[in-house]
């Protein structure tokens, strides 16, 4: 166990340093010259000269990583090449935004998947599994965003119930917050509880032949209560791999989702930036979404132990 | 999720192959007969019609911003199949090769190539679109490139996993026997054997870079806007959703469609494949 958690943690921190240098050579060294990136071709040598100067870009590229390196390790990247603000404070600002978004969706894509999946299993011959398995495919097949747009012209423009778009914090009030939470939320969980049911399935199909559900049924326990009890537990074991993997996707979804419903949020910050050639800020908040990831997986593998009593033993 | 039909019975009938199989082959119509004729030219304002006309008898899909919807949807399936084709091969050149290595060479390889993947997959298409649309600016190819990459890693291991199952048997050994090197064993026995492994991916990592590409687009960020492209029409057409909804349903309805038909397709054909070689992998 605490082998476990010691060479994944080692994988981590290298896979972080390693994503982090692929992100910054990216930004840095293929585009030649950052400066005419944000400023444009048609820039002056004197105007790009001064912007080097000012952001440190004439500085030795090593010095420049480890001077972004250690601004992102104490929540200040530096400053913006175009507003001139610090970064710091402007991510961590949109971050509460998107991890509402993707936490909202992600809680109200599991209240939806699980359930829908172990039904589409217990019912895998009847029309009706059938059918929801059948639903379940054409939802993966429809992008979020465009659920997000079908969404605001039913239930915003149409109907008048939800705002289509915008930000109220919780705390200024928090009806209001939910009321403009529901409609995003929504958009990006359906999609995901799509995919994420399907998962649920193979996997509640895989636990219903084992013997521990039969047993659990002879020392008296109903068909409902064995499962819940023993099977969804088992089942949980490959579901929850799918949803640290679902959690990447998910953040990249409402990277366009916040772009549909202009939530100030992480993705509406970064598209924001490449707009504005803002190559400092669009590094930044890559490598956060990366390193969001990178940690989720890391997440996903100890999770794993403690569901899998098997795995605790072994090594 | 890989079983899906089989387990419901449907397998033996293998509707998912037929649909699926059906429904690609009515884009790829679509883009083949966009080439040569469109109703009327796709990104030209017509003359004689109104901003936003309901789809009627000369106008399928209706009219957008006076352009026809019908026309612009056949030559989208253009664009989606153009990025899908070269983001895929793109994925497989370089993916199924580095699998390869992986499954024969030795350790350090394999341990370097899968590491490697791990860490490409933190990379999702969108964000190392995104990304390189910050640089470059917007673009078709910066969207097939990012796609491209971000696919590889499934690739690589799809291939591995597949070559590991080959490799182990008989008849490998007996090519090795016979004196046959690691170029000619991957050529001559591992690549024919996982071949259908790889069709299956390749059905499904299509259907990831529709979504990818559509995404793309939706954001400004791939397709140019000369260019017929069903997530850019999603995109003109939300500011205006409330006074004309169709034209945000057709190009929605055609990705859908599309994205269905490739995962139809890879779990059809998946059911099709050795399931000795499938339970291995």
């Amino acid at each position: 166990m605490l082998w476990r958690l010691l060479t994944r943690t080692g994988v981590l921190l290298v896979s972080l340093a390693v994503a982090s240098v692929a992100v910054f050579a990216t930004m840095n060294i293929l585009p030649g010259d950052p400066a005419e990136v944000a400023l444009g071709v048609n820039a002056t040598e004197g105007a790009k000269a001064a912007l080097r100067t000012e952001f440190g870009l004439d500085r030795p590229l090593p010095v420049q990583y480890a001077d972004w390196m250690g601004g992102m390790l104490t929540f200040d990247p530096g400053i913006s090449y175009v507003s001139k603000a610090a970064i710091g404070p402007q991510v961590l600002d949109r971050l509460l935004v998107t991890l509402w978004l993707v936490g909202a969706a992600m809680a109200l894509a599991i209240l939806v998947a699980v359930p829908m999946g172990t039904w589409m299993a217990v019912r895998h011959r009847h029309p009706d599994g059938v059918a929801l398995a059948a639903v379940s495919q054409v939802g993966v097949a429809v992008p979020a965003f465009l659920v997000g747009v079908l969404f605001i012209a039913v239930f915003a423009v149409r109907l008048r119930w939800l705002p289509s778009g915008g930000w109220v914090a919780p705390a200024d009030d928090p009806v209001e917050f939910v009321r403009h939470l529901v409609l995003p939320a929504t958009a990006l969980a359906l999609v995901q509880a799509a995919v994420l049911s399907r998962y649920v399935r193979s996997a509640v199909l895989d636990v219903l032949r084992e013997d521990y559900l039969r047993t659990a049924r002879a020392k008296g326990l109903t068909p409902v209560g064995a499962m819940v009890r023993h099977g969804l537990r088992n089942a949980a074991i490959p579901v929850v791999t799918v949803l640290g993997l679902q959690l990447a996707t998910l953040l990249v979804g409402a990277v366009v989702v916040e772009q549909v419903f202009t939530l100030p949020g992480l993705g509406t910050l970064l598209l924001g930036a490449v707009g504005q050639r803002d190559l400092l800020m669009v590094q930044t908040v890559v490598m956060l979404l990366v390193a969001a990831v990178l940690i989720i997986n890391w997440l996903v593998d100890l999770v794993y132990v403690v569901l899998d009593p098997r795995l605790r033993v072994a090594r | 999720m890989t079983s899906l039909l089989r387990r419901s019975g449907l397998g033996r009938l293998n509707a998912s192959l037929v649909l699926g199989g059906t429904l690609v082959t009515l884009v790829a119509l679509a883009a083949l007969v966009s080439i040569v004729w469109t109703p009327y030219p796709p990104m030209r304002v017509l003359s004689g019609v109104g901003n936003f006309d309901p789809p009627s008898g000369s106008h399928w899909f209706g009219i957008g911003f006076r352009r026809d919807i019908f026309s612009q949807v056949i030559a989208g399936a253009q664009t989606t199949l153009l990025v899908g084709v070269v983001a895929v091969g793109l994925a497989a050149l370089v993916g199924v090769p580095l699998g390869l290595v992986a499954a024969m060479g030795p350790r350090w390889l394999s341990e370097l190539v899968m590491r490697t993947s791990d860490l490409v997959l933190a990379f999702p298409a969108l964000l190392l679109a995104i990304m390189l649309a910050a640089i470059y600016g917007q673009g078709r190819v910066v969207a097939m490139v990012a796609i491209g990459i971000a696919s590889i890693p499934t690739f690589a291991r799809v291939t591995r996993s597949g070559s590991l199952a080959v490799l182990a048997s008989d008849f490998v050994l007996a090519a090795r026997a016979a004196g046959r090197g690691p170029l000619g064993i991957a050529v001559r026995h591992v690549l024919p054997n996982i071949a259908g492994l790889l069709i299956v991916q390749a059905s499904v990592a299509f259907a990831l870079a529709i979504l990818a590409e559509a995404a793309l687009a939706y954001l400004g960020l791939g397709t140019p806007p000369d260019t017929p492209s069903w997530g850019r029409m999603l995109l003109e057409a939300t500011p205006v959703l409330h006074r004309a909804p169709h034209l945000a349903i057709f190009p929605g309805l055609a990705i859908a469609i599309s994205v269905l038909g490739f995962n139809l397709l890879g779990d059809g054909l998946r059911d099709r494949l050795d399931p000795k070689l499938l339970e291995r992998s």
